[in-house]
């Protein structure tokens, strides 16, 4: 729980960084009239935010799911408890590594495409971007099915349920974004659309992309590591 | 234009109003319509766990009278009451409900920022509680395993619903959870994004700020209740060993092996307790707003108030372990943990002074609402200060399994909470249906169920003192220690439970009865200075403010202002430079 715990001391350092320190300050009861004409304060488009707002659900989630491994490691190595044997990851998971942070890139390119207005490249970028995730789903199901061959396979080995486990919420919140990428792709091609009406989505699949990434290499780290 | 928000483009979007049945009141995105299917699905699904409880309180009350229920079926029961109220009914009621229909009005918005989101966290919640209640008819029944589920008896044979039971509580939490996230997000990001010109955060109503903060806690930890339901569910299903270390049960060694049950309770109460707050926060958001609007003056501290939510918020999260005293932990992990457990005692007291300072000297108005908020600063009072019986170890120790932790919990979690619910009732639902609910009923309503409660948790804590174990179906002459007085405490309080249950029909019955003959409430009969009562039309129409959105003024709590024509300036009047009332306030 220590790493969670330290996750939510630094949101809140953040956060009370962030929003508190500046805007709380205000005496309300007393008359202010500059902010009466003032426009509103936070100027990201709703979407944007909430998809900040959903990322920081989904660290919360991860955190967790990592704080549990680590709990459940030490339990595994303690008292009369010896459970815990390490796993030896497919080597494919590094081939999968690499696609997923080329589809980041994808990702990115398709971003900066649709930044300068290129409808084209945004387009390929971001079909790109879609196709290499799929390509680092397929690859960590190849890399389940490897597991499965191994003769030892029990669902009891805790390390074992455990890489099931992560890579099985990881890989659903990719599935996720590719019904966004899916909806996106479609809406580009239909003959109506302009870049402008797609670029808020383009960005914010690249920003999930990234996040998305950042936890892979995180899990991935922990897999390795133990 | 794109980087502007949404208040300030609000030119840019047409009012489509939905025009049929189905898109009206059913496949609604309008937030009220959403608010009001929570509230109905939550209320009637609250109503089925207090006639669990009246069933559970006619067999501890009266053992050999009554044959209702068997063994099996109090611990079910027990179960099925503690996670309806906790989860499927506070929570959802205070903000799917609460949060819904509060807050674009109170912010000056037309419509929380994701409607087609909002409108699928109702249905996903509509089907949490459907798969809960499915519980019930699926073979073995619902689990029995107690409202923490704690394995590894939860899903081991021997204790009721082991089997199908506890999947389809597991299932349901993970879709509520789901369900949760949505309006969650809606929620906070209406309120960071979608309030008016001129509603700054500190011009907002301390509702709004409960609500706000009380989301936030949610979607930080809930994901802690999804992560422990679905290692469980695993465990029952597939046969990993997360939580469930090597076992016999009913004499056959089981296929687990190494797992651990206290990640379970760590897990369960990084979202149990923050979950308590996930409740009080927007309880202490309202009641602040009832107490003010009805004593005619502004809140007390506005600034500390605001302050001390975010405090309680933060705090929330590192008090978790007080719930596992009897673990068997570390003592100096209890000791961490039961010096938070008082720290957050400080902010939560600074709001209760405020609130007594609000209405010191006010010009109290003795109505419905205003009765319920008083009765829930008796109650959470009482409820917070045997709280910090609890939070200390050695205290809690020889407390921890006897009925004074259900008399402080029910106390703190369940009257304090319920209270304020009904005091929101009668003071919004107005605005809701253009109807005032009936006085004189209320006030039965209250007395009734104030008087009655304190007889049923007030003889609980002389139990618990006793020693008197909670959980038990029933109490055989075997234990030696409880006193034939218990048994009679017991009655009177089966008694007072069922009064307390029976006299919430004439809410009910007040409610359907007002929608029809009650009086017309007009736009602002409580003469209040928050938005939502300052709508062009009562009950509002779809999009709330017709043309124009509001522009905000001023803060929420302009009452009695020296030299103001009436004792309360709305927060869309201009100040006007000439007037008394500018830069004026009566801050306390």
């Amino acid at each position: 729980m220590s790493l969670t715990t330290a996750y939510f001391a630094l949101l809140t350092g953040v956060a009370v960084w962030a929003l508190l320190v500046r805007k709380l300050r205000v005496r309300p009861w007393e008359a202010q009239l500059a902010a009466d004409n003032a426009p509103s304060e936070i100027r990201l488009p709703a979407a944007k935010v909430g998809l900040w707002i959903f990322l920081a659900v989904v660290t919360s989630l991860f955190s967790l799911f990592m704080s549990a491994y680590a709990m459940r490691m030490g339990h595994g190595h303690g008292g009369d408890v010896h459970d815990w044997h390490s796993l030896s990851e497919p080597r494919v998971l590094w081939l999968n590594t690499g696609m997923l942070i080329l589809g980041s890139v994808a990702m990115q390119w398709a971003r900066m495409n649709a930044a300068r207005g290129d409808s084209k490249r945004t387009h390929d970028a971001l079909l790109a971007g879609g196709l290499l995730t799929l390509t680092f789903l397929a690859g960590q199901l190849f890399a389940w099915s490897e597991l499965r061959a191994f003769a030892g396979f029990t669902m009891r080995d805790p390390a074992l349920a455990f890489f099931y486990l992560l890579t099985a919420v990881h890989g659903a919140h990719l599935l996720g974004g590719l019904v966004v990428w899916a909806r996106t792709l479609l809406r580009m091609r239909h003959k109506d659309t302009e870049l402008i009406d797609v670029r808020l989505s383009v960005d914010l699949c690249a920003v999930y992309w990234h996040y998305l990434l950042l936890i892979w290499l995180a899990l991935f780290a922990l897999l390795l590591s133990t | 234009m794109s980087f502007v928000a949404l208040a300030d483009r609000d030119h840019e979007h047409a009012l489509h109003d939905p025009q049929t049945f189905i898109r009206k009141y059913i496949w609604s995105q309008d937030h009220k319509v959403i608010a009001v299917q929570y509230g109905i699905v939550a209320i009637s699904i609250g109503l089925v766990a207090l006639g669990m409880s009246v069933l559970m309180r006619l067999q501890l009350g009266f053992p050999h009278v009554f044959s209702l229920i068997a063994p099996d079926d109090y611990y079910q029961y027990i179960t099925m009451h503690g996670m309806i109220m906790v989860i499927y009914l506070l929570t959802a009621l205070f903000l799917g409900g609460f949060g819904n229909y509060l807050i674009p009005l109170m912010c000056g918005s037309r419509d929380m920022v994701f409607p087609y989101m909002n409108m699928l966290s109702f249905w996903f919640y509509l089907l949490a509680v459907l798969v809960l209640v499915a519980g019930f008819f699926v073979p073995g029944g619902p689990t029995g395993a107690g409202w923490t589920l704690y394995p590894p008896q939860s899903i081991l044979p021997g204790t009721p619903g082991a089997s199908w039971g506890i999947i389809c509580m597991l299932a349901s939490l993970a879709i509520f959870i789901i369900a949760f996230t949505m309006g969650g997000l809606n929620y906070v990001t209406t309120v960071l994004q979608a309030r008016c010109r001129g509603m700054t955060l500190m011009r907002m109503p301390l509702t709004v700020w409960g609500i706000f903060m009380a989301s936030i806690l949610g979607l930080l930890a809930f994901p802690a209740l999804f992560v422990s339901a679905i290692m469980m569910t695993l465990d029952a299903v597939v046969g990993t060993s997360f939580f469930l270390p090597a076992i016999s049960s009913m004499g056959t060694s089981l296929r687990h092996s190494g797992g651990s049950p206290l990640l379970f309770q760590h897990l369960f109460w990084f979202f149990g307790h923050p979950e308590v707050y996930i409740v009080a926060l927007p309880a202490f958001g309202i009641v602040s707003d009832l107490l003010s609007t009805h004593a005619r003056r502004n809140i007390f501290g506005y600034r500390m108030m605001v302050w001390a939510i975010l405090a309680i918020g933060c705090l929330s999260f590192v008090v978790w372990a007080h719930h596992m005293y009897v673990s068997g932990m570390n003592p100096y992990f209890g000791f961490f943990f039961a010096t938070t457990t008082l720290i957050i005692a400080v902010p939560t007291a600074i709001k209760v002074y405020n609130w007594v300072l609000t209405i010191w000297r006010g010009n109290v108005h003795l109505n419905v609402p205003m009765l319920f908020a008083i009765g829930f600063i008796f109650t959470f009072i009482n409820g917070g200060l045997t709280g910090l019986f609890l939070g200390n170890v050695t205290v809690d120790v020889p407390l921890s399994g006897t009925y004074f932790v259900v008399a402080h919990f029910h106390m703190v979690m369940g009257v304090s909470p319920i209270l304020v619910v009904f005091g929101a009732i009668y003071h919004w639902y107005p605005k809701i249906t253009g109807r005032m609910l009936d006085d004189t009923l209320g006030k039965i309503h209250f007395w009734c169920t104030f008087i009655g409660t304190y007889c049923i948790y007030l003889p609980m804590h002389y139990m618990g003192i006793l020693g008197v174990p909670r959980r038990y179906y029933a109490y055989s002459n075997a234990i030696d220690f409880i006193p034939p007085s218990v048994q009679t405490a017991n009655r009177w309080i089966t008694i007072s439970a069922l009064f307390v249950a029976a006299v919430q029909m004439i809410f009910l019955f007040n409610l359907v009865w007002s929608y029809f003959r009650g009086k017309p409430a007009g736009s602002n009969p409580w003469r209040s200075t928050t938005l939502e009562w300052q709508t062009k039309d009562t009950p509002p129409k779809h999009g709330n403010w017709g043309k124009d959105l509001p522009v905000v003024h001023r803060w929420a709590y302009d009452y009695s202002v020296p030299g103001a024509p009436e004792d309360f300036i709305p927060q869309n009047v201009p100040a006007d430079a000439n007037s008394p009332v500018l830069g004026h306030g009566t801050h306390a």
